[in-house]
């Protein structure tokens, strides 16, 4: 393991567990804003309760999401120094802009969300929540601005004299066509996740509701357990909807990487061999034995399904690794750009990482939306089911869409290998020459460890609430009629 | 003037957002043993309940103070990659350990309250504690570090290590930031709570004053008189003029104009800094020719350009709402604001 193979591990572990929190925060920050102005409209105090209940989870998850992301704004110049001197020009400014137009909306107002409770008045107090829902999905829309750049770079020139590449239209790079697809899918993606914890929590806590009524021989209706099934519905529905979105965004999403990045969609098929246009290159579901391309045993195929994903067509024509690579060798490697000369002799995308991957992200996703049919048919017409498999679903809601945004992550960036910058840098001319191996290695253990001890601290947390479930209803006091001295309704 | 040299200046302004309002921050995190500890409170009840008052007049805005770093970092990165590069990948592990330390504070405000366990709350007061001793200490090394210049080499590259930063100017900087916060934190509790813990505060800000003002004094003078120019000193006289009338208005219990006399001594501390650092942006003590400079280490005009209009307009809009937010929660605490018994969660029983 050389220098380069450390930094990429060491930006995988930390970047993939942030991204756990993330899809969580944007799609449940979404949820319990609606939550929230639910109450506000009806005086409903259902709402009321569950906005309480999920903001608290949604705190939970947001705190790790925050301090995660701490160390991505900086770790690109820790590990990645010249990669952020050749492309500085251009990536940096969407980050500052980031935290400039996002993460100051986000804190901010989440601040006066949390301890906005008989301080604001109840329609500005719900506009807080929506405030840090757009800053999240803000947030997202720069930062996967910036990675649409790594993808496919566009609106920049490089510049010989400087060494780097150098930033000439900022609007393209806004307006990267791999940034205008990948921005809704992503966002669709979070929405599925987000959607996924109040589904799965809900259904759990509806099932245990409903079975306690069926104990003790009570009338469920009496219950908080119609409560739960509400949120089931609105997470099983969202689900459904952002299932949609995702799919048809990633169905794009394809066309437009087979056209910019056609080696990721070999490597997403592990197929070494072109196939010419007219014979339909065919999906592999599953494939056994040996990736390598020597002998692919595809257990089952879809056939023309490649074809149809990369091109719209189920007969086109899908190029294999062996020609795009030779092609890339030839192209870039007496392109006289010194940061790409090793691109020959750099490794080709990790092919059973994107084979597998990417089956996993459309699995898991298909998987969540088999759930929320599934949910919204059983709770159908007051229902309140408390079959045993529910429980299952419902610890398996909140996690496969998480799973398959991760999935997802990690095929698009193996995917892009061995380019970090496409066409213009390989992965290992961005790392840090001033930094050694030892210091790389120390700050993986460091981060591993933390964020090990911090995974277990938050989980428990998480369902530690998850089982009180949602607080009794507490008429809240108009915040001008307060008493001056009385105790605040929330405090740290 | 020309745009780099301004994102130069807009850098120097966003840490001083940074160190003025996470100085605060940090300096309460700081006391928190202290205000918070058997010395001051009558039994463990007390102490908790004062810890409590301690965390709640930072409840609200320790989050959105710490993104004006963020934004620090993301601004060097555009407007500066060289200096992001260079300094990022060379203080690699005070960044790590500083990394580290935020995580664990910001933690530690967000699940403190979120079990009642004497344990778990124990545990988080000393993440909160070092949390916020050990960026402290270690932003007060690396910013001194940068103006005191550090070994870089012809390629722009950092060729110290962890030691070569532990040098007595660096120390004492770190040491002068760790107790301008404690006093800047200390008159920020007196300026927010009432009753007994009001006063305590102000005493402690009046004791930890004066030996932030004789360390201030003395790092001031030794970076002045080592490389100072006539801009630099009329700061440093300013800072500590500022810091000599904050802790005079803390004494006389105006706190108000104490919070501002040390807000202006670390503005003007930062201000003294980037005036001496200009026109560097991070000086190389192995040879002046591989100074990082303005000139050498910007992005380019159009880049800079792009980032001035976005700043120019989006910046207004950041300041007047995070100020609303410190207008919404101006009203002082105290014990009895804190609610009885375990602690309430956001969500009403």
């Amino acid at each position: 393991m050389d220098a380069t193979d450390l930094a990429r591990w060491q930006f995988a572990i930390t970047t993939v567990y942030h991204f756990l929190f993330v899809p969580i925060t944007i799609g449940m920050s979404l949820i319990v804003a609606v939550f929230h102005t639910a109450w506000v409209r009806t005086h409903n105090p259902q709402w009321m309760r569950l906005a309480k209940f999920f903001g608290k989870l949604f705190l939970i998850n947001f705190a790790l999401g925050l301090v995660t992301g701490i160390v991505q704004e900086f770790q690109f110049g820790m590990n990645w120094s010249d990669y952020s001197r050749f492309v500085g020009d251009i990536f940096g400014a969407p980050l500052a802009i980031e935290a400039l137009l996002a993460f100051f909306l986000e804190s901010t107002f989440l601040g006066l969300w949390i301890f906005g409770w008989g301080r604001l008045p109840e329609k500005l107090h719900a506009t807080t929540m929506w405030l840090v829902h757009i800053g999240t999905v803000l947030s997202a829309y720069f930062i996967l601005a910036a990675n649409s750049f790594m993808q496919h770079p566009v609106g920049y020139t490089y510049n010989a004299a400087s060494g780097r590449a150098e930033l000439t239209d900022f609007f393209a790079v806004l307006t990267n066509k791999v940034q205008l697809v990948t921005f809704p899918h992503v966002i669709f993606a979070a929405y599925m996740a987000g959607a996924g914890v109040v589904m799965g929590v809900s259904l759990w806590l509806m099932r245990r509701e409903a079975k306690a009524a069926a104990d003790d021989a009570q009338d469920v209706a009496r219950t908080d357990a119609p409560m739960y099934r509400r949120a089931t519905r609105i997470g099983a529905v969202l689900t459904l909807v952002a299932a949609v979105g995702v799919s048809v965004t990633g169905d794009v999403q394809g066309k437009i990487m087979t056209e910019v990045q056609p080696m990721k969609m070999a490597a997403a098929e592990a197929l070494y061999v072109s196939v010419p246009a007219g014979e339909g290159a065919p999906f592999s579901v599953l494939t056994v034995g040996s990736l390598d391309g020597s002998h692919a045993n595809a257990l089952i195929e879809i056939p023309g399904l490649l074809s149809f994903l990369a091109t719209g067509n189920v007969q086109g024509a899908v190029r294999g690794i062996n020609d795009l690579k030779a092609e890339y060798a030839k192209t870039y490697g007496a392109s006289g750009n010194p940061r790409v000369a090793d691109v020959a002799t750099a490794f080709v995308p990790n092919i059973p990482t994107t084979y597998w991957t990417f089956r996993l992200m459309i699995g898991l996703g298909i998987a969540t939306a088999l759930i929320a049919i599934a949910v919204l048919w059983l709770t159908r017409k007051g229902r309140t089911p408390t079959a045993r498999w529910l429980a299952y679903a419902a610890v398996a809601a909140p996690l496969l869409p998480v799973f398959a945004n991760s999935f997802g992550w990690i095929f698009t960036e193996v995917g892009r290998q061995p380019w970090l910058v496409f066409g213009l840098m390989t992965t290992a001319n961005g790392v840090s020459p001033s930094v050694s191996m030892g210091e790389v290695i120390t700050s993986m253990v460091v981060f591993t460890l933390l964020y090990g001890a911090l995974a277990v601290v938050e989980i428990k947390l998480f369902l530690h609430y998850v089982r009180k479930g949602a607080e009794p209803f507490e008429e809240p006091q108009d915040p001008a009629d307060r008493d001056e001295d009385a105790p605040l309704v929330f405090a740290y | 003037m020309d745009l780099a040299t301004f994102w130069f200046i807009v850098i120097g302004v966003l840490w001083t957002g940074y160190l003025v309002l996470e100085g605060f921050d940090f300096g309460v995190g700081m006391l928190l043993p202290v205000l918070g500890g058997t010395r001051y409170a009558s039994d463990a009840a007390d102490a908790e309940k004062r810890r409590r008052v301690l965390l709640n007049t930072i409840g609200p805005v320790w989050d959105g103070n710490e993104v004006w770093v963020l934004t620090a970092g993301g601004a060097t990165f555009a407007a500066f990659p060289h200096w992001y590069a260079t300094l990022f990948s060379g203080f690699y592990l005070p960044l790590l350990l500083i990394l580290v330390a935020l995580i664990l504070r910001n933690l530690g405000f967000e699940y403190r309250h979120k079990r009642p366990e004497a344990r778990w709350k124990a545990r988080w007061d000393l993440a909160i504690f070092w949390g916020s001793l050990v960026p402290a200490l270690l932003w007060g090394v690396a910013l001194t570090n940068i103006v005191r210049g550090v070994p870089i080499d012809a390629n722009k590259e950092f060729t110290g290590n962890l030691f070569t930063l532990l040098n007595p100017a660096g120390l004492l900087g770190g040491l002068v930031f760790v107790a301008l916060f404690l006093t800047h934190g200390a008159i920020f509790v007196a300026l927010k709570t009432d009753g007994k813990i009001r006063h305590e505060a102000r005493q402690i800000a009046e004791r930890v004053g004066v030996v932030a003002a004789v360390l201030a004094v003395a790092l001031l003078l030794w970076i002045g008189i080592t490389d100072g120019k006539l801009a630099s000193w009329v700061t440093t006289v300013v800072a500590a003029a500022a810091l000599l009338g904050g802790l005079a208005a803390n004494r006389a219990g105006r706190e108000g104009w104490a919070f501002i006399g040390t807000a202006v001594t670390i503005g003007m501390a930062v201000a003294t800094y980037f005036l001496v650092l200009f026109p560097n942006v991070m000086p190389s003590s192995t040879n002046p020719d591989w100074n990082l400079t303005i000139a050498n280490a910007s992005s380019t005009d159009y880049t800079l350009k792009v980032m001035t209009i976005v700043a120019l307009i989006f910046t207004p809009i950041v300041v007047m709402y995070q100020g609303w937010t410190y207008w919404v929660f101006r009203k002082r605490l105290t014990v009895k604001h804190i609610p009885e018994d375990a602690p309430r969660e956001p969500v009403s029983r």
